[in-house]
């Protein structure tokens, strides 16, 4: 049974992969047809915020986010499918397994990417912040292409060593942290590069155009702090969580692990990109910068430090 | 990180809390010393420094993960310097083989800590005074705040109004004051999420805790670490551990008298898996202990579930198998018995162990030893171990005789044989095959030295012995961090002002603003339901 169950979640792995191409598709068709659109739209923007009156009926909260274009509404939907795929792959995996389906890396990546994905409707939904639609389904196939090819191990029991209930708890945390970081990572890159078009002007054309569409700087700098600042919460409780597992398991709460030494180059720097935002000369994008540092600080532990690094954490299930 | 607390200049109030006058310049060409030491107390304490230290902090901890450490991976260090001196002797000058406990780490978050503390001490005072202060006087023009909102209300008298709104203001927590400009215009002045400076500020203290309790802790616990073979038992003493390493403050009398028998240890193997065979899947260490009352019990102790003893942990590490060795002279005579731990190689148990007869024999001689769990010949003849379990065991052993090096005085380890003094008479290299033993059967010693024979082969476990007094404080701040960073990231922190001016033929004028002091996604929604709840008031 376990056989088969591990190749169906394989196969709806596959699956998944095909349909978030699709919806990376269409977000880069909505992304054009925005570039052609802001064009237009630019004057009676202005007319409008010249109009507002300062006795006007309770303004709306947030001024309300464009209208997603026909691409963006194929995307999502797309975005929603492989999400159901995509979650049934996980859970059969974990059926497959008979146990929670986050214990070696290939299943770290397939359920982490689904909470990437999870994040990432949250935010789009309450944002509209279109960019995100290609660059993180583009980094969810990227992250399921390598699964799936180079990390793919077939279902094994778990070692003694993992046999604890902070399995559960310690690495779901980090993967949902993970995906914050994630998402914060998309933003302040889209920050920096509205920065620097803003400020070189070097892009032409049609990707002027995308990035003359995105919101204002300070926009994204406030959502990116605002997700990084779950994402941060997160990790810390992903380290205290690990140092007590690594207490009970080991004999010491810490003692410098190559896994340990990177959760905690993580959390410091992105305790450094919280103070950052309190800095001066240090806010905008200088602060996106080191959030972009950040997030691969954190592919970089979860990626080589797994693969390549020996220690106590070598839980890849790869030889 | 100090915040202006004096009078004189107006509070930055659109900066957020722990806000930081990044590098002020001597105001005076000239300082005395101790200006001088006034300026580098405010350098060292101001947010772009701690900045610094924070990022310098990451990128020093790079390093440990880069190069095996002497704490985590002795041997790695020992093999580095061995492959490569030049090189070794540079990274050693670095401290780069103990960098957590190397001066210039220490440096860095020391430093770190101080600043930490410059910046909290006088942010504590600013707080103290904030908690017990009334909320600020409302500023003349409201309508320069980031959140601003104006409505007018028809036929309602203004101190009714105000009166509704200052009730709704302290149901949603917020401290209210009452002001009345030069003008005789009403107004209320309303600041809530005090909690996100607490926060803030209990934050930093518990991580001023947690290092504390790591470097008081560090005096007062104690590992150690023991082999124990199946049938043997182990008493606490510093003298029964293999290796010990014990804090400054940690004496003889600290360890409590416990023994540990190891009745059996019990190993599980995946056998329904094809993709798994010979992973183990279970360790359980049967044990009986003797507390330090003379209380006999029987447990178990297992990987992630170590046994609590006297105030002691002893966690299960790791396993192998220690063969019975019998050694004889040619007359018959046993010259060595004992069960002798063969350290792990791989992943089905080949193992490596070492035999050491100083006296009896005619010469010195050592043994060094293979076994094979379950034996089978590659097609190169050279044996391996093909699964974990004892289905087919074979002990190989090579023969050397010569001075083994115990006579000098310097400690050797006990599972590692130094061949430089000795002559290998029996295996590899030599005209005589290595000798072949499986349980039971006993073989003749090269040059009629004497016999070996191999007995049963028990399992031993390796059982750390840890004691760590600082676990519960440990747990204690760990937690008021996490709670505390909760309140400094995610309470909201604002200032609401709400004037009233009436306007002639019943119109109350009411102006709204709010400023929030640290992130706040909410600040525009918060004068939004302010508005509503005062217009909904007003037309019922």
């Amino acid at each position: 049974m376990t056989p088969l169950l591990d190749q169906i979640s394989l196969i709806l792995a596959y699956s998944v992969i095909a349909v978030y191409v699709c919806a990376f598709i269409g977000y880069t068709l909505d992304l054009g047809a925005r570039a052609s659109a802001a064009v237009q739209a630019e004057a009676p923007a202005l007319v409008a915020a010249a109009g507002a009156t300062m006795l006007a009926p309770p303004p709306q909260l947030e001024t309300s986010p464009p209208r997603a274009g026909r691409g963006a509404r194929a995307g999502f939907a797309l975005a929603i499918l492989g999400m159901s795929l995509h979650l049934a792959a996980v859970i059969v995996r974990g059926v497959a397994a008979g146990r929670v389906p986050w214990a070696n890396m290939f299943e770290f990546s397939l359920t982490g990417s689904l909470l990437i994905m999870i994040v990432f409707v949250f935010v789009i939904r309450r944002t509209r912040l279109m960019i995100l639609g290609p660059i993180v389904t583009g980094l969810v196939v990227i992250l399921l292409g390598i699964a799936t090819v180079g990390f793919y191990v077939p279902v094994v029991p778990l070692p003694p060593a993992l046999q604890s209930a902070w399995l559960v708890i310690h690495v779901l945390v980090a993967l949902l942290a993970t995906a914050f970081f994630g998402i914060a990572f998309a933003v302040s890159g889209s920050q920096i590069l509205a920065a620097w078009q803003e400020k070189t002007h070097r892009l032409r054309g049609r990707a002027a155009r995308v990035v003359a569409a995105l919101p204002p700087v300070e926009k994204l700098d406030r959502l990116a702090y605002r997700l990084t600042i779950v994402g941060f919460t997160l990790w810390t409780f992903t380290l205290m969580a690990g140092a007590i597992w690594a207490g009970r398991a080991w004999g010491r709460y810490w003692g410098w692990d190559t896994k340990e030494v990177w959760t905690f180059i993580i959390w410091v720097v992105y305790a450094a990109y919280i103070h950052a935002k309190a800095t001066r000369g240090w806010t905008g994008n200088r602060s996106a910068w080191l959030s972009v540092i950040g997030f691969a600080a954190v592919m970089f532990n979860f990626a080589v430090v797994n693969i390549f690094f020996s220690g106590l954490h070598s839980y890849s299930g790869l030889k | 990180m100090s915040v202006d607390t004096s009078s004189s200049r107006p509070v930055d109030t659109s900066r957020p809390d722990g806000h930081v006058d990044g590098g002020d310049a001597p105001q005076n060409g000239r300082l005395g010393p101790l200006g001088w030491l006034r300026w580098g107390w405010r350098q060292l304490t101001s947010m772009r420094t701690a900045l610094m230290l924070l990022l310098l902090l990451a990128l020093g901890a790079v390093p440990g993960s880069l190069f095996p450490q002497r704490s985590a991976d002795p041997n790695g260090v020992t093999q580095m310097i061995a492959r490569d001196p030049g090189a070794g002797r540079v990274l050693e000058f670095f401290q780069l083989f103990n960098v957590y406990t190397s001066p210039w780490f220490s440096a860095i978050y020391l430093l770190l800590f101080v600043s930490l503390i410059g910046c909290v001490i006088p942010r504590i005072r600013h707080h103290a005074k904030a908690l017990t202060a009334k909320p600020p006087v409302t500023p003349s023009n409201l309508a320069r705040l980031p959140a601003y909102q104006a409505r007018e209300l028809l036929g309602h008298d203004v101190q009714d109004v105000l009166g509704e709104l200052h009730r709704d203001l302290r149901r949603q927590r917020y401290r209210v004051a009452r002001y009345t400009d030069h003008q005789g215009r009403p107004s209320i002045s309303a600041e809530r999420g005090y909690l996100r400076e607490t926060g803030n500020l209990l934050f930093h203290i518990a991580l001023i805790g947690v290092l504390l309790t790591v470097a008081i802790g560090a005096g007062f616990k104690y590992t150690g670490q023991r082999v124990v073979v199946e049938g043997q038992t182990f008493v606490n003493s510093r003298l029964a551990f293999d290796s010990f390493d014990p804090g400054r403050f940690v004496t003889d009398a600290s360890l409590p008298p416990f023994s540990l028998s190891l009745q059996s240890l019990k190993v599980s193997y995946v056998q329904n898996n094809r993709n798994a065979i010979g992973m183990v899947s279970d360790y359980t260490a049967h044990v009986t202990v003797t507390n330090k009352g003379g209380g006999v019990s029987r447990s178990t102790i297992k990987v992630n579930q170590p046994l609590s003893v006297d105030g002691n942990d002893i966690y299960l590490l790791g396993n192998g198998y220690a063969p019975q060795i019998t050694v004889k002279n040619p007359a018959g005579k046993v010259v060595f018995t004992d069960t002798v731990p063969f350290l792990p190689q791989d992943a089905n148990l080949t193992s490596l162990g070492v035999i050491k007869i100083p006296d009896g024999l005619a010469k010195q001689i050592g043994l060094l030893g293979f076994l094979y769990p379950s034996e089978v010949n590659s097609t190169s003849g050279a044996s391996f171990s093909n699964y974990p379990a004892l289905i087919n065991p074979v002990v190989s052993l090579n023969v050397y005789t010569g001075d083994l090096g115990l006579n000098s005085g310097i400690p050797t380890s006990a599972y590692a044989l130094d061949t430089s003094k000795l002559t290998q008479i029996a295996g590899p290299s030599t005209p005589v095959h290595s000798l072949t033993l499986t349980p039971g059967k006993s073989v003749e010693l090269p040059n009629g030295l004497g016999s070996v024979q191999l007995g049963a082969i028990p399992r031993f476990a390796s059982f750390e012995i840890a004691h760590d007094p600082t676990q519960y404080p440990m747990f204690g701040f760990a937690g008021l961090v996490l709670a505390a960073l909760a309140a400094a990231l995610y309470v909201p922190r604002r200032r609401v002002w709400i004037r009233a001016e009436p306007k002639p033929g019943g119109v109350v004028r009411l102006e709204y603003a709010a400023l929030a002091r640290g992130d706040d996604p909410r600040l525009d929604a918060a004068l939004t339901q302010l508005s509503n709840f005062a217009h909904q008031k007003g037309t019922s």
